[in-house]
């Protein structure tokens, strides 16, 4: 492999250019959009909207440090460590959810396509259903991540030592996949087949749900701290390494004996991906300051930003995926019309 | 990476229940020094201070998924520490309170084995609480008290208006049969200069100067280098008088003492310390050296908690420096002559 440097290679097509620059003057931690607002969240206190003009305006949401967020396109919701669940609507108006009694940090939050929001504080796991309910379950250490799975309320609560899947309006016991190690991070496929948990150790660890077959995918020199599914849940991106490693989920055993993809190598580590949510494009942010735009099939890049700033903290595309997003830990961002 | 100087250092706070912790807590918090710091505890509530950046932890150890039994470190930590980085520049230092039953080592190794938390922090010194009316007690009793004591680089020894002056000496001499390399502070209520237990460095390779058994009687020419005689008798509360200092050998915490004045051979001695380590890891808390290599005109440095080493040339040794090579372990039953004979077969001749 021949290093490359996309500060100066000629052969690289760059769109720089026509990259609306934005200040945001925060450290941001992640970018959701609301419509076609890009809406970025900052590590503390505030989200900075920014409408396609490149106009910012800074909406508080916390008294703290702001430790987890996630959007259906929406609202946006946070969990801070003022420990409050905070949402954000289209409008730009935010309401506060829930309130831990404790005033424990929230760490984790997900959101169901019914509008069922579940939130974690230490080893609790709420769920508040479409409907207002409120269910909570306490698995054996602290929640490391959570996510609903695309079908039926089921919830899956990442913990030390494996992954809990609880059914809030079932009675039966929740389910345990177990494998030792800490899991953080948790994802479904699109197709409910399978599921992936990012560890606190550099791995990634998955499940084939019909028959709990175990899926380690392994070789990361740092943790995975971003995940994307492509378009179509085809194939699984995420950073950690120095290039774009894509997981192949399309085949009924998804990645069990496959090597995955490696796209676009550069000499510093992927900090965060974002899958584009129609074609088979995605972008990758990295730890230089780059953002790349690659495609999928053929690993063909395009430079959206140079590397030399602080590293890319935030990814994001618009539902229709007309737009992309990124955000630096320096409060650097830009926004690309496509 | 960020320069050590740049990463926000952490005091880890241990002690045995009801040694005096939290008074010490309080003390650092509301001293007026003009820095702020965040604490992570065990249990909130017991802090009288208002601050937003005190947070409540879960104790809670996990093994990394390395095969090794002791390469243990505090899950809760690791997060914590990610949502606190969000709040950089809000605060100075970190302190993290232990419960009294914890064992220090996963805290420690937490700062040798997480990328992120070793990016944006390090370790500063682990310091102990001790109880100097039940202490005696408690390391007969409790083995996360001397745990607690064998890992310590700073210990503040508490409540010793409640104790006569021979109680006093007699808990001394068994906190030096476990560490006789800790700075040893006595105290009522705490009363420790806050400079004598924070920012100590003492997990930081360039402060490693010398490594000295640290004694408060001053004045008495006593030569107090009794840790590195040969004899390897571990008798039941075994003292003896030498010039009026008592010396206790603990019957399963010791600590180890090996130097040469002639040059190590770096390719004998780092593979028989790594291999050591691997092997002896679980016995060993802590380790440290000051090396003399043959052919290298620098001091090179290392530290270690249990299977966990790190180590770097420090500085070119002075001229009229004594180029002596010096290495402690304190642990539980250490091998001590297996020990001795792997450290001489490094020794050029």
């Amino acid at each position: 492999m021949s290093e490359f440097d996309p500060g100066e290679g000629p052969s690289i097509v760059s769109i720089t250019d026509r990259v609306k620059p934005l200040a945001l003057g925060v450290a941001v931690s992640s970018v959701h959009f609301l419509g076609d607002r890009a809406c970025f969240v900052g590590a503390e206190e505030t989200i900075a909207i920014a409408t396609g003009e490149g106009e910012v305006t800074q909406t508080p949401v916390h008294g703290g440090a702001i430790l987890c967020s996630v959007s259906d396109g929406k609202r946006l919701v946070t969990g801070g460590d003022d420990g409050k669940l905070v949402a954000l609507d289209a409008k730009g108006e935010t309401s506060t959810i829930a309130t831990d009694a404790r005033r424990r940090w929230i760490d984790n939050v997900a959101l169901h396509g019914d509008g069922a929001v579940a939130w974690s504080a230490g080893k609790t796991a709420f769920v508040r259903s479409a409907k207002g309910e409120d269910k909570s379950f306490e698995v054996p250490s602290t929640v490391g991540g959570l996510a609903f799975a695309p079908k039926g309320l089921r919830l899956a609560i990442a913990h030390y030592g494996g992954v809990t899947l609880w059914f809030p309006n079932m009675a039966a016991n929740p389910e345990f996949l177990e494998w030792a190690g800490s899991h953080l991070a948790v994802t479904f496929s699109p197709d409910n087949r399978f599921l992936v948990t990012a560890m606190h150790e550099p791995a990634m660890h998955g499940w084939r749900l019909a028959d709990n077959r175990h899926m380690r995918m392994s070789g990361y020199p740092g943790r995975v701290r971003s995940m994307s599914w492509s378009a179509g849940g085809k194939g699984l991106a995420t950073s950690g390494a120095d290039t774009v490693i894509v997981w192949p989920f399309a085949s009924k055993d998804g990645p069990m004996g496959k090597e995955p993809a490696m796209l676009a190598p550069l000499p510093a580590r992927v900090s965060v991906v974002a899958c584009h949510p129609k074609n088979d494009i995605m972008a990758a942010g990295y730890g230089d300051g780059t953002v790349l735009m690659i495609r999928l099939e053929d690993g063909a890049e395009i430079l959206v930003r140079r590397n030399g700033g602080a590293a890319v903290s935030a990814l994001a595309w618009n539902a229709k995926g007309t737009l992309l997003a990124f955000g630096a830990e320096d409060g650097d961002a830009g926004l690309l019309e496509m | 990476m960020a320069e050590a100087s740049q990463k926000i250092p952490v005091t880890v706070l241990t002690g045995y229940l009801g040694a005096g912790k939290t008074t010490l807590l309080n003390r650092i918090l509301s001293e007026n020094h003009g820095k702020k710091y965040a604490v992570i505890v065990n249990e909130f509530g017991e802090i009288g201070i208002d601050n937003d950046l005190i947070i409540g932890a879960d104790e809670e150890v996990f093994e990394m998924n390395n095969g090794c039994v002791c390469c243990t470190v505090r899950g809760d930590l690791v997060r914590i520490m990610d949502g606190l980085m969000k709040r950089k520049g809000k605060f100075d230092a970190i302190i993290v309170e232990t419960t009294g039953l914890a064992d220090p080592a996963p805290v420690a190794q937490t700062f040798f084995v997480d990328e992120d938390v070793q990016r944006n922090a390090r370790l500063d010194a682990v310091v102990t609480v001790a109880d100097a009316k039940w202490l005696s007690d408690r390391l007969k009793d409790a083995p996360e008290a001397k745990n607690q004591i064998a890992f310590a680089d700073v210990i503040v020894l508490n409540k010793t208006d409640l104790v006569s002056k021979p109680e006093l000496a007699e808990v001394e001499a068994r906190i030096r049969g476990i560490n006789p390399y800790a700075k040893l502070h006595r105290t009522e209520r705490c009363k420790v200069a806050l400079a004598d237990v924070l920012e100590r460095g003492a997990f930081d390779l360039d402060r490693i100067l010398e490594i000295e058994p640290d004694f408060l009687e001053t004045g008495d020419d006593h030569d107090h280098d009794h840790h590195d005689h040969d004899h390897a008798h571990h008798h039941h509360d075994h003292g003896h008088d030498h010039g009026g200092l008592k010396h206790y050998h603990d019957e399963d915490m010791q600590s180890l003492s090996l130097r040469s004045d002639k040059p190590l051979d770096p390719t004998m001695f780092m593979p028989w310390l790594q291999q050591l380590v691997a092997n002896e890891g679980q016995k060993i808390l802590r380790s440290k050296g000051i090396l003399a290599f043959a052919g290298d005109d620098d001091r090179y440095v290392f530290q270690g908690v249990h299977m966990m080493l790190e180590g770097d040339h420090q500085r070119k040794w002075k001229d009229g420096e004594r180029r002596e090579s010096r290495v402690v372990f304190i642990g539980r039953d250490l091998p001590e002559q297996a020990i001795r004979d792997g450290f001489e077969k490094c020794i050029t001749t």
